[in-house]
């Protein structure tokens, strides 16, 4: 595996039905709280990736790219993924790598559902998408992810896929956020082929302008997940307190497109998430939930004249 | 005969309510068609602050109301808060040359 600038290993194994498989560690799921994806660099054997890109590349010949995919026959939304692509032996590949899979468990845990996948193919010339998240507005804390899988190498000028890292937990309604074309700190992703994103579903994202002669082929797939999504990683490394400060620094890191005040609440809502995540009720980011939820001195709004007497308090 | 003009649009996405605080974020849309207006067009922002826009001629003509977050809603994050719209009118047959946002292309991971 290529270890690319911001992409990350895998270190631990756990069990996916029969099998071990490298699981994320603690380290790497915070990063994923706090960034709102992750990136495995080259992770895709050749032989896998060339399948891959004729199955798409015969999509693109039959006129069925985007949504309308035909790698889709035989799926259904809330089919468990093992029995997906049964007619795409390249994508099922993929999916079955050890590696992928371990990701996959580590995020959404064991059994993740399809819900849907598309084949994206950006054409030379073509320009940039607008700015949006997937989907619809999503007010949950449990989260789908989405893999984005680049079968061919993507260099600079190809495009690629631009990223807001930090993005995910802001709730938007998809192209509700067209307006914005560059916010500081915004990532385009272009690397070797064979690379993986994983994605949470709400990051803000588009497909940029495609600058070479060549079309651009990405392969897109979203799943939900089947159980709760509590410690499915290699959790095992939080007992070790170099984990759990490194894991702090990750969550308190900044993006640099954050309004000031702003940045505070998103440190709020990783640390919701991360209590979710990790199972740990009392974690905390720098005191932020904590002030809040110090239950030894009476709220500013109990002290309010009148506030007793309105809410049944008064004598 | 008369002055033909367009209207370029600049938007600032900046760090608090103040325009004196750093830009966070930039799109621009040029009614005059001489520069790309795209998502990822650049990464580098224009300027350092909303009064650098000013400054260098831009004139402002919309900003986003300070509003209180509505009751129970006070840790959602959403859209950027501190929008500055600015404006040049340019004619469209001369160089338009204040504003490069094409030089810088967007950096790779």
């Amino acid at each position: 595996m290529t270890v690319a600038p911001g992409s990350v290993g895998l270190s631990g194994a756990g069990a996916a039905g029969d099998e071990q498989v490298p699981l994320l560690d603690s380290t790497q799921v915070a990063l994923f709280v706090a960034k709102g994806f992750l990136r495995f660099d080259g992770v895709v054997p050749d032989p896998v990736n060339e399948a891959c890109l004729q199955e798409m590349k015969q999509d693109e010949a039959d006129g069925r790219t985007g949504t309308r995919s035909m790698l889709k026959a035989g799926n259904s939304v809330g089919l468990p993924l093992p029995q997906c692509f049964p007619h795409a032996p390249g994508i099922r590949s993929m999916l079955q790598l050890p590696l992928v899979r371990g990701v996959i468990q580590s995020l959404v845990g064991p059994g993740p559902l399809y819900d849907h996948h598309a084949v994206h193919v950006r054409y030379p010339g073509q320009p940039s998408q607008q700015l949006h998240a997937d989907a619809i507005i999503d007010t949950r804390l449990r989260f789908d992810i989405q893999l984005m899988y680049f079968p061919h190498d993507v260099p600079a000028d190809m495009g690629g896929t631009l990223l807001v890292p930090g993005s995910h937990l802001r709730r938007v309604n998809e192209h509700d956020v067209s307006r914005y074309q560059n916010l500081a700190g915004q990532i385009t992703y272009f690397g070797p082929a064979g690379s993986v994103l994983v994605l949470h579903h709400g990051i803000w994202h588009c497909g940029r302008r495609n600058e070479r002669d060549v079309p651009r082929y990405m392969f897109k797939l979203r799943l939900n997940p089947a159980t709760e999504q509590i410690r499915c990683w290699d959790a095992g490394d939080l007992v070790d307190p170099d984990v759990r400060r490194r894991v702090l620094e990750v969550l308190r890191n900044r993006e640099p497109w954050y309004e000031a005040a702003t940045g505070r609440l998103e440190f709020v809502n990783r640390a919701v998430l991360w209590r979710y995540l990790s199972g740990q009720p009392d974690f905390d980011i720098d005191h932020w939930l904590g002030r809040l939820e110090n239950a030894a001195r009476p709220s500013l709004l109990e002290e309010l004249p009148g506030y007793a007497a309105t809410n049944g308090r008064g004598s | 005969m008369p002055t033909v003009t367009r209207q370029q649009v600049l938007v600032l996405y900046l760090s608090t309510s103040s325009l004196a605080s750093e830009v966070v974020g930039w799109s621009f849309f040029d009614g005059a068609g001489t520069q790309l207006d795209e998502a990822g067009a650049s990464s580098v922002p224009p300027y350092p602050t909303g009064l650098d826009a000013l400054r260098d001629g831009w004139r402002l003509f919309q900003a986003s109301q300070l509003l209180p977050p509505p009751a129970g809603e006070e840790y959602v994050t959403s859209f950027q808060k501190f929008e500055f719209f600015f404006e040049k009118l340019v004619n469209p047959e001369q160089t338009v040359g204040e504003l490069n946002l094409s030089a810088a292309r967007a950096g790779g991971a």
